[in-house]
């Protein structure tokens, strides 16, 4: 048994299910309801380093620091939201992309998120058993949105926005709130991430990290929850798998993900197509 | 029960639609006919608040509607059933239904309403469970009409209901279409096929380059030589 589950192992499925957290959010704002966005690990970054500080500088609790880092990730969502919402498809990926950088410059420059030199010595509170609980939590959530009344009207707004006002939606608003929402898993994944590494620093949430999320969102298929299950799971282990393959390993990453591209578009558990 | 009154709107600075007035009373058929260019759709897009008018004023009922944003418009009972059927390609014909009925919350009502529509189109019954994306045209030209009607509207607006369907289809939709005014509902029809327009509306209107040009009963109309030459094709 050691071997399957010893302490390397663990921390790979905590991982994923951390990564399977923060894609879901994505999957929500990019999959379903169509709007591409290249910011998502600006709100992981939010959320890691605002119940990072809870814990350290108000000396919160973990089982109180995880959401309030998340809802604070969620409020930057819905800030950020209500202005860049009108923006459609590269207009909109654009506007991520820079509020990405922003909020990375910005924690590279605080005195409280002590620049590059990041912060460390976070207590270790995530345990796998805490990151697969609060996983199938997420699934079960994003299952009921997603099939919900207000889903339909999300995935009605990423088919055709115009048809979807004149179905009486308020599209403005549904976006904002599933941009918000998006934020909130974000959030909960980055406030899992530290507490896992123990240490952040901004530069671990730069726009590489908002497109290694997109791609374990399209490979898995963009608007599947099995789609996200699995990109995330295959693009956080085959890092460690091709392990033995030293330096080459990152190009049979990338083989692995232009073969799939080709033979699968729509990503391994993908339905439909998203056109941004 | 809808009064456009001086009404402009403008793309950029281009003006599509140079000030014009028309009028649907309850329980007619109302048709707007015209070339492409014309201003139709505009007008259409105007009163759904897709696009704003820069002057003038669009009243529903005695309430100004001109401001209003799309989806408190529809709130009101004004639907549009949109030209190129955009319907959700990639949701199933059920789906499609189900949001025409957005706004509405009572369960039973909208069971009774889907079966309303499978009845008037009995082809969307038996492809509920199929994405949008997979009808023809026609069925998808169906499902537009549907999916407006599920809002239980007061005034339906259509923008070409005819557009790409075949002459036997097009029969079809429009006894669909009367049959939808003889059980209340208002309509306001743009279309280009103005022969088949006329036939089942009550009153139309000419348009021409943003103007309003002509405006009689639709049997009127359909004798004029002006509008013969123009837009019915014989004549001359």
């Amino acid at each position: 048994m050691d071997i399957i589950f010893n302490n390397y192992v663990l921390q790979i499925v905590t991982m994923c299910c951390i990564n399977i957290i923060i894609v879901l959010g994505l999957n929500l704002v990019s999959g379903i309801t169509g709007q591409l966005s290249l910011g998502h690990s600006a709100f992981v970054s939010i959320g890691a380093f605002a119940s990072t500080l809870f814990i350290l500088k108000l000396g919160m609790p973990f089982w109180l620091a995880l959401p309030a880092g998340a809802l604070v990730s969620a409020i930057s969502g819905f800030v950020l939201g209500v202005p860049i919402l009108r923006l459609r498809g590269d207009y909109l990926a654009i506007v991520t992309l820079g509020f990405c950088e922003i909020i990375r410059v910005l924690f590279l420059n605080l005195r409280i998120t002590r620049g590059a030199l990041g912060i460390s010595g976070i207590p270790h509170y995530t345990t796998p058993g805490i990151a697969v609980t609060l996983t199938i939590i997420a699934i079960i959530m994003m299952y009921n949105i997603e099939n919900s009344r207000f889903g339909l009207a999300l995935r009605s707004i990423r088919e055709d926005e115009i048809a979807s006002e004149l179905m009486g939606i308020n599209i403005t608003r549904y976006k904002i709130i599933a941009f918000a929402t998006g934020s909130l898993f974000a959030g909960v994944g980055g406030a899992l991430y530290a507490c896992q590494i123990t240490y952040i620093s901004p530069g671990d949430f730069g726009f590489m990290r908002s497109f290694e999320e997109l791609c374990m969102l399209v490979l898995g298929g963009m608007g599947s929850i099995a789609g996200v299950i699995a990109g995330a799971v295959i693009l956080t282990s085959i890092p460690e798998v091709l392990r033995f393959a030293s330096e080459y390993r990152m190009i049979m990453y990338g083989i692995a993900l232009i073969m799939i591209m080709v033979f699968r578009p729509q990503g391994l558990f993908g339905k439909i197509k998203v056109n941004m | 029960m809808l009064k456009i009154i001086d009404v402009e709107t403008k793309y950029g600075n281009i003006l599509a639609l140079k000030g014009i007035s028309l009028e649907v009373r309850s329980g007619e058929i109302v048709t707007i006919i015209g070339a492409n260019g014309a201003g139709k759709t505009t007008t259409i897009n105007t009163i759904s608040g897709l696009v704003r008018a820069t002057k003038g004023k669009v009243f529903f009922e005695d309430t100004d509607i001109t401001n209003l944003p799309t989806d408190k418009i529809v709130g009101l009972g004004v639907v549009q059933a949109p030209e190129g059927r955009q319907i959700f390609p990639q949701l199933t014909v059920h789906e499609n239904l189900m949001l025409g009925a957005y706004l509405r919350k009572d369960k039973a009502e909208i069971k009774k309403s889907v079966d309303s529509i499978h009845a008037l189109f009995p082809r969307l019954y038996e492809r509920r469970k199929q994405m949008g994306g997979t009808l023809s045209g026609g069925e998808q030209q169906m499902l537009s009409i549907g999916r407006a009607l599920m809002s239980t509207p007061k005034l339906l607006l259509l923008d070409e209901p005819s557009l790409g369907l075949s002459p036997i289809f097009v029969q079809h939709i429009f006894e669909v279409i009367k049959e939808i005014n003889n059980r209340g509902t208002t309509i306001l029809l743009v279309e280009q096929n103005a022969n088949i327009a006329l036939s089942i509306a009550n009153r139309g209107y000419v348009m021409e380059t943003g103007y309003v040009t002509g405006e009689d009963d639709a049997k009127v109309l359909l004798t004029k030589e002006s509008v013969r030459s123009a837009y019915l094709g014989h004549g001359g």
